[in-house]
């Protein structure tokens, strides 16, 4: 300690308000391993991409191509139909939006333009209680009660597992996520906009559908982009209501079972004696896992540009 | 002159009205009420959901709630002996490793971010790659773990060992940990920070005495977010390789050697594996509810926690 104390009978000089070496050498320190931890998630970002081109690479150039256009997803007898892994995870996504998409954004606008405090710190909370529920809890509700209460009732599908049943559970695990998102772009929104618009003799209605929703525009836009990344990604739900086991056959019906993407994959590192089998079988595992990550990358990335806009606006 | 000051009359009668809204806006109470709609489903669906799971446990949990806990994976639904513990050692594991790793790691990188790195197109670059890895599919991280730490590194975790789980889940949950644990750091007052560098502390002091104590409820909000996102995840664990079928042994809580033992089993995929066992036996569609039951009260008490810490604090400060 004394060596840095300020003699003022002695002068004060530059050298008095350099820190002691010992303490700028641990300063130093601190400074770089903190650096190394969040290059950690750099190296994070190169062994996926790594792991799964490595493993894919072999699959494309060893893999007879007729077996990847074909009539089903039986990787164990070598046929790898990645379509109907495709459309089956489309299928999904697409009713999983339908359900999420008003029902989420409804919320957001609600709790943003309509709710007043009290009645806000109340449904938020709950709606981010939904937001934290696990998704084997989903893929377990989707099976025992949306199965049989809505796509057996109201469709008149199987009350077992069925694209329907997975595409509506996914759909509630991800109404929080749009109603969250959505919320926020809305509540960036300046004040100034909705005063001006009553000032002029604006309904509610008129100022929430004709300035305040498309002001928010991108940051909808962007809600949007990241659940239907959300929802291609989403693997227990489907995998578990999705009503096709191990391998299934090619088709575009709501109401049948089939294998999505994320599925598909579940359901072959599944399989009884791991996924070491015959032939490019844990190939096939990384090939897929390559299409998903690509598409849900590319869909980030347009989502990271439309807050990027919201965030540049105001 | 009549006229006119009847027609003034109208205009202001009409202007009254006006201004005062008497006129029912029904647009609006309709667009009102299906808004409000929107929201009562979504907390509807979340009811019916509990209540669901609630009422196909309701046997198995109130009947014997003791033997459910200490209980072990059983092929059959009736045996009396079924019940969740090896499943509760490996969530219990796998919560482990992430509080070892993926905390330290992702407050070390917040701190970094926040207050070390220089405005640079770097660490932008490490920023939109913490954004893109939060939005990667958890399955991915599946791959990359069966990848990794059961194949290549397999030697040093045991292959599909909990060890290789739990650096998987680690992994998972570190963008999560480092976004919120900015956000946290983000909104310490500057005036804080010039304050502690006023009375000549260094950037490490500064950071220790000022940034960290004020950002601490919402680094402590993130992680228990993380945490519970850690403990509900499925997928990866699936592909990471948690055993299908019985465990050999039973392994106490505390028993380091199960950590890199060949098997392991976790809440997330007991639920999964017994829901798939109802199709044979439908007996055990009710142990998978009981298991979810004992999942939840974890996950959502987490999460409560979380959001009442961050409602607490949002008010305290304003």
């Amino acid at each position: 300690m004394s060596d840095t104390r300020v003699d003022l009978a002695e002068g004060f000089s530059v050298e008095s308000l350099t820190a002691n070496p010992r303490q700028a050498r641990k300063e130093r320190l601190i400074r770089d391993s903190l650096g190394v931890t969040a290059l950690v998630s750099v190296l994070i970002s190169g062994l996926i991409i790594w792991s799964l081109f490595s493993e894919a690479w072999t699959f494309m150039v060893e893999v007879d191509w007729g077996a990847v256009w074909d009539i089903g997803w039986f990787p164990r007898r070598g046929i790898y139909d990645i379509k109907t892994l495709i459309v089956a995870s489309l299928i999904v996504t697409g009713i999983a939006m339908i359900v999420a998409g008003p029902l989420g954004l409804g919320a957001a606008i609600y709790l943003s333009e309509y709710a007043r405090p009290g009645v806000r710190r109340t449904l938020k909370p709950i709606l981010e209680i939904l937001a934290g529920i696990p998704s084997v809890v989903l893929g377990f509700f989707a099976l025992e009660w949306i199965a049989p209460n809505v796509v057996k009732t109201l469709f008149g599908g199987p009350a077992a597992g069925s694209l329907l049943a997975a595409g509506i559970g996914v759909g509630v695990l991800v109404i929080p996520l749009v109603a969250s998102i959505s919320e926020d772009a809305m509540k960036a929104v300046p004040m100034s906009l909705r005063e001006a618009s009553s000032g002029l003799g604006a309904r509610k209605i008129t100022t929430t559908v004709r300035v305040v929703l498309p002001a928010a525009v991108s940051g909808l836009m962007a809600a949007f982009i990241v659940a239907v990344s959300r929802a291609l990604g989403e693997t227990m739900v489907v995998f578990m209501a999705g009503g096709a086991a191990q391998t299934a056959v090619y088709t575009h019906d709501p109401l049948d079972g089939s294998l999505t993407m994320t599925a598909g994959m579940t359901s072959l590192a599944r399989g009884t004696d791991s996924v070491v089998g015959e032939g490019l079988t844990f190939q096939s595992l990384f090939f897929v896992g390559l299409v998903l990550f690509v598409v849900t990358f590319a869909l980030n990335l347009v989502a990271d540009r439309f807050v990027h806009r919201v965030r540049e606006q105001y | 002159m009549a006229k006119a000051r009847l027609i003034g009359d109208r205009t202001s009668r009409v202007m009254v009205q006006a201004m005062e809204r008497r006129a029912a806006d029904v647009r609006g109470r309709v667009f009102q009420f299906s808004l409000l709609a929107t929201l009562l489903i979504s907390l509807f669906i979340l009811g019916v959901l509990i209540a669901d799971v609630m009422i196909d446990a309701w046997g198995l949990l109130t009947g014997r709630p003791g033997g459910f806990l200490s209980g072990t994976m059983r092929s059959l639904s009736d045996d009396p002996k079924l019940g969740v513990q090896q499943a509760l050692v490996g969530t219990f594991w796998i919560a482990v490793f992430v509080a070892v790793l993926a905390f330290p790691i992702g407050i070390g990188a917040a701190i970094w971010l926040e207050e070390y790195a220089p405005r640079n197109r770097f660490t932008r670059f490490i920023e939109l790659n913490i954004r893109n890895l939060a939005g990667v599919p958890s399955i991915v991280y599946g791959l990359l773990g069966l990848f990794l730490f059961v194949q290549s590194l397999g030697d040093l975790t045991g292959g599909k060992s909990i060890a290789a789980a739990g650096i998987t889940l680690a992994i998972l949950v570190l963008p999560i940990v480092i976004i919120t644990a900015q956000e946290a750091i983000r909104a310490v007052p500057q005036g804080l920070k010039e304050g502690a560098y006023g009375v000549g502390a260094t950037k490490w002091t500064m950071i220790r005495s000022q940034v960290l104590p004020y950002a601490a409820p919402g680094i402590f909000t993130g992680t228990l977010l993380s945490m519970s996102r850690g403990i509900g995840e499925a997928a990866p664990l699936l592909l990471v390789g948690a055993v299908s079928g019985r465990l050999g042994g039973n392994p106490g809580f505390f028993d380091l050697s199960a950590i890199n033992a060949e098997s392991f089993m976790a809440m997330p995929v007991i639920i999964v594996e017994w829901v798939q066992n109802s199709g044979r036996d439908p007996g055990f569609a009710e142990a998978a509810a009981a298991a979810i039951v004992v999942l939840l009260v974890f996950v959502i008490l987490m999460n409560a926690a979380a959001i009442l810490l961050r409602n607490h604090f949002e008010k305290k400060r304003g």
